[in-house]
């Protein structure tokens, strides 16, 4: 099959209004607050050099944040915030999605505005504002008529930068929950779908040069003074915002939203329990690509009503326990501590996803090596990759002190790159998942644990504090609780992981329905 | 007794930090005399120019416009009365020929019929071509164009009083020469008062009726060309030194023309 005629590209066109909508709501949205805070300022600062100092230095300090780091900070941030409105006034806002990536990409705005806002006004001939108020213009009449003018073009310029820069770091906004052109690049980069990768690259460049050439074609109107080229940029933006409403017109918001974290697994998943939800007739997005810190958060605040998390990894990390307990123990202790806000834990779906020390089957033979405790011996002279979490988690530590492992080097990576570094021997282990269908695929084994350092990561389905008296989302949900085992779930994720037209999400939960919907 | 002053000065003080540009002036300008203030780089000049219309607000004494104490106008209203020709022009580059003319009927709200054809007389005026320049940047102008739409423009708004900063300095001698002489004629046609300053002996004594010479601040002699010679100030002299020079140089290296 030809790269150019495969079927996902068909599949990417189909998300092209949701995503390209969202994404220019979002970018245009931020640009214009970015704009709207900024031009004052750096008119009211111009003559004043030292607010003027201040505020750039503050300006060029949020620019070295870096943007994915700058829209995460946002969401606790909006959380709190919400949280005080919500104790003093009443009234409680979301801070999931919209609010949060609008507000880190305005912020991300202001530094070229501001500076080219400045320069280009601090540029002007001194004598030429002499002249101005030498010809009778007030501090106003200066400003508007002659400061502003000639400002003008290094202002464009600026105003063109932070565009070009919103649009690029607005595909970064998915993670906490605002939909935007990055869901093709986050979905892609984890499924290794390249067509989505390279349609989401392509889609937010395209993107960029035409607000781009528009911003270009006013400020040349402006500068000409041709209300033709003007009008037609203005025209131009507009229509942009306008076509991007109109598709999300029809669209209902009150349907159910599945989450889904940023890998192939949980992509999985929400494809499969947004179907069932359909099936039920119930209407349901799926909502992908969350931070796993800002997933749970969000059902808690009800900005998503279902998703899939696991044991272990709300155990230690929103329960803060360090104690390790069996696995039914574990997730009968959760239920109760996430009922106290409100959160139903509605079952486990079969299988455990839990991380694992991951070395090549050949290696593995050859040195003996059978548990942990056995690469403990071995440990001194390997080298081992992990997520870029894993190191700092608690499971790490206690690995760790177990089994006395010390390591010659440690590294973090991409996920789904760590699989093919230790086939390659780039690596000597990993801390992999069990349940990754890339175990079996590069002849890979996960070490026994039988000291059980790491905890249980039982896959479990958790609804909303709205939902809790929901039965007949609790109805459509049940078919799949205990049906999904790890053999199932493997080879349903090594399907996610391969680059054809099969190995899309929604391809893949139709898949696994079809297994486990009989049991 | 004389009709009272377009310009008077009382006692005027300006510093800056330690620097005393204008230290205590006193000086009246007549109703339609063209004054030449004329005075090395920091001399104070250019701030006793710029008081009487308060881009610089002077520290101590009184200045009177047309019998009005300058700190009862509205700066802007004041401006606005009183035209000012800028060193090297001072035009708006981002506007034409006639937007920089018109600035100031268009800030007085006139309307823009009005404007046009006051744009239309002053191009006339001073002798632009209307078809050629009147639509045109001013970069596209040469130097001498550029001052002509600068005095066009200070005498958009039909002042009395025009005041005139260093306006022919960056031009090359012909044309200095022949925008001195057109101006000095409108100065008359129009009944203008005029305040020219120039750091140039000869000029002021070409075109000024009086002359204001300054140093350090302080104002050294006035009067008319004739007068100021008779001055026992030895910088006076030495400026006055400067043009007669030059005259008797001129006398010898030129052969005298047939036709005078």
């Amino acid at each position: 099959m030809s790269f150019l005629n495969d079927p996902r590209w068909g599949e990417a066109l189909s998300h092209l209004p949701d995503y390209l909508g969202n994404h220019v709501r979002v970018s245009l949205a931020a640009l214009a607050l970015g704009l709207i805070v900024s031009l004052p300022l750096a008119i009211l600062t111009r003559n004043r050099p030292a607010p003027r100092a201040i505020l750039l230095a503050l300006a060029s300090i949020v620019q070295t944040v870096p943007g994915l780091a700058l829209l995460a900070l946002f969401y606790p941030l909006l959380l709190l915030a919400a949280s005080v409105t919500l104790k003093w006034f009443g009234v409680s806002f979301s801070a999931f999605g919209f609010l949060p990536a609008m507000l880190a990409l305005a912020l991300y705005s202001m530094l070229p505005v501001l500076r080219n806002g400045i320069t280009g006004l601090n540029g002007i001939d001194p004598a030429l504002i002499e002249a101005a108020k030498g010809v009778g213009m007030t501090e106003r009449q200066s400003l508007v008529m002659v400061e502003l003018p000639l400002a003008l073009p290094v202002m464009m310029a600026g105003i063109r930068t932070a565009a070009v820069w919103v649009i690029g770091t607005a595909t970064l906004s998915t993670p906490i929950g605002q939909t935007s052109l990055g869901n093709y690049i986050f979905a892609g980069l984890q499924t290794q779908n390249w067509v989505f990768v390279l349609f989401g690259c392509f889609a937010s460049a395209l993107l960029a040069l035409a607000v781009d050439q528009l911003l270009g074609l006013i400020e040349s109107g402006l500068r000409n003074r041709s209300r033709l080229r003007a009008g037609l940029g203005a025209i131009g933006i507009a229509a942009l915002v306008a076509a991007t409403l109109v598709p999300t017109m029809g669209r209902s918001s009150s349907g159910y939203v599945v989450g889904a974290k940023t890998f192939a697994e949980q992509y999985v998943l929400s494809a499969l329990l947004r179907d069932r939800l359909q099936a039920a007739g119930l209407s349901a997005t799926a909502r992908s690509g969350l931070g796993s810190s800002v997933i749970f958060e969000a059902l808690k605040a009800g900005d998503i009503d279902l998703y899939v998390d696991y044991s272990g990894t709300l155990w230690a990390n929103q329960l803060h326990r360090t104690d390790i307990k069996p696995r039914a123990e574990l997730v009968a202790d959760l239920k109760m501590a996430l009922a106290k806000d409100d959160i139903t834990l509605l079952g486990e779906l079969g299988f455990e996803n839990a991380y694992a020390l991951v070395l090549p089957k050949k290696r593995a033979d050859a040195l003996g090596i059978r548990t942990i405790a056995d690469l403990a011996a071995h440990a001194s002279t390997m080298s081992i990759a992990g997520d870029y979490e894993f190191f700092s988690r608690p499971e790490w530590a206690a690995l760790q002190k177990a089994y006395g492992l010390q390591f010659s080097a440690q590294r973090q990576m991409q996920p789904d790159f760590m699989y093919a570094a230790v086939a390659s021997g780039e690596v000597d282990v990993i801390a992999g998942y069990t349940s990754d269908g890339l175990i079996a695929k590069y002849e890979l084994v996960a070490l026994d644990d039988p000291k059980q350092a790491i905890p249980p990561y039982d896959a479990i389905l958790l609804l909303a504090p709205k939902r809790t008296g929901d039965e007949r989302l609790k109805a459509a949900l049940s078919p799949l609780l205990g049906k999904i085992d790890i053999a199932t779930m493997r080879e349903a994720n090594l399907r996610a992981s391969g680059n054809d037209a099969n190995s899309s999400p929604d391809v893949v939960a139709k898949w696994l329905w079809g297994k486990v919907g009989g049991r | 007794m004389p009709s009272k002053p377009a310009i008077s000065y009382r006692n005027v003080t300006k510093s800056f930090g330690a620097l005393r540009a204008v230290d205590d002036v006193s000086l009246d300008i007549a109703d339609g005399e063209f004054l030449a203030i004329v005075g090395g780089s920091g001399s104070g000049k250019t701030t006793l120019l710029r008081v009487a219309n308060r881009l610089i607000e002077a520290d101590g004494g009184t200045i009177t416009v047309e019998g009005e104490d300058v700190q009862n106008i509205d700066p802007v209203a004041l401006r606005r009365r009183i035209g000012y020709v800028f060193q090297s022009g001072g035009l708006f580059p981002h506007l034409s020929v006639a937007d920089n003319i018109g600035i100031t009927p268009k800030l007085l709200g006139a309307p823009a019929t009005e404007i046009a054809a006051r744009v239309d007389e002053l191009i006339e005026l001073v002798q632009l071509d209307r078809a050629a320049h009147r639509d045109r940047l001013p970069e596209a102008l040469s130097g001498g164009q550029r001052q002509r739409v600068g005095v066009a423009r200070a005498l958009a708004a039909k002042p009395r009083i025009v005041l005139m900063d260093e306006p022919f300095g960056a031009l090359d001698p012909l044309t200095r020469d022949a925008l001195g002489d057109d101006y000095r004629s409108l100065h008359r046609r129009l009944g203008l008062t005029t305040v020219m300053i120039t750091h140039d002996m000869t000029e002021a004594i070409l075109l000024a009726d009086r002359i204001a010479v300054m140093r350090g601040g302080k104002l050294l002699a006035q009067g008319t060309p004739s007068e100021l010679s008779t001055s026992s100030d030895a910088y006076v002299l030495e400026l006055l030194r400067t043009p007669r020079r030059q005259v008797e140089r001129l006398n010898a290296l030129l052969p005298q023309s047939g036709a005078a």
